[in-house]
């Protein structure tokens, strides 16, 4: 093993919980996260020896990553193994947090989470957002990760998935209801 | 009238796409008026900055690939 080659295995090591708990949020399965970071290595190790700066390496690793993700999912839907829900939402986040009037329900009323720098920095939040996360239900929680985590447009998201943009929107409105929810709950309290 | 649950529908659009001025309009005034909705829009806000800033996660570069 080359010095170069060495650094890039022990960048690598050190990559990788990060790597395979990134691909978890997204493929919520832990057999299919495993491989896309197998394979993501794989293709990394590869070429690794043409990149100097660490960061930029990091970078381009989530970056494979994010592809061979992508890949996965593909795979799970063409297996049917990820049904992306249609357009009969058969969800009660509106009536659960409305009242009929339209109203937050009093249990349910956002409180102030303080300033968003230093939420941002708080670890708690993270684990409590992670929890949060697995908490959701599948369908949304991919919509929502697809957007939020991948960076994907909701244009891209339509195509991934099959869903129309309206839908896709609607999703996306009651995973940021549910977490906000549930980060209020789980985070502050 | 906008109502909270309404409300919480165009602060999520928002983030997908530019609203129409009557949305915009409609939006601002109820969030004038419901400081309960001033804290979930700024939440709203605040998870859709977190995918560059999960820990496990790293800036993704656009459509790149390089494998």
């Amino acid at each position: 093993m080359t010095l170069t080659a060495t650094l890039a295995a022990a960048h690598f090591t050190q990559l990788r919980p990060r790597l395979v708990a990134f691909a978890r949020l997204q493929l919520r399965d832990a057999t299919a996260a495993e491989d896309a970071v197998q394979e993501t290595l794989l293709t990394a190790f590869e070429k690794s020896a043409t990149f100097e700066g660490r960061s930029e390496f990091e970078t381009w690793v989530f970056g494979i990553l994010k592809y061979k993700i992508l890949d996965q999912l593909r795979q799970q839907r063409r297996q049917g193994t990820w049904q992306p829900l249609d357009q009969n939402l058969d969800d009660d986040t509106l009536d659960r947090l409305f009242q009929s009037d339209g109203h937050w329900q009093n249990a349910a009323r956002p409180s102030h989470w303080g300033e968003p720098e230093q939420v941002l920095e708080n670890q708690r939040f993270w684990q409590v957002f992670d929890a949060c996360m697995i908490a959701l239900p599948d369908s949304i929680a991919r919509v929502f990760t697809l957007r939020e985590l991948m960076g994907l447009s909701t244009a891209d998201i339509c195509k991934e998935t099959g869903i129309t943009e309206t839908n896709c929107w609607v999703i996306l409105h009651r995973a940021r209801l549910r977490l906000r929810e549930c980060l209020d709950h789980g985070w502050l309290n | 009238m906008l109502m909270c649950r309404e409300a919480t529908g165009l602060m999520s659009l928002k983030l997908e796409k530019a609203l129409s001025l009557r949305e915009k309009i409609a939006l601002k005034v109820h969030l004038s008026i419901c400081p309960a909705c001033r804290h979930c829009v700024r939440q709203f806000d605040l998870l859709h900055k977190i995918g560059n800033r999960h820990p496990a996660s790293l800036r993704m570069p656009e459509r790149e690939q390089d494998d």
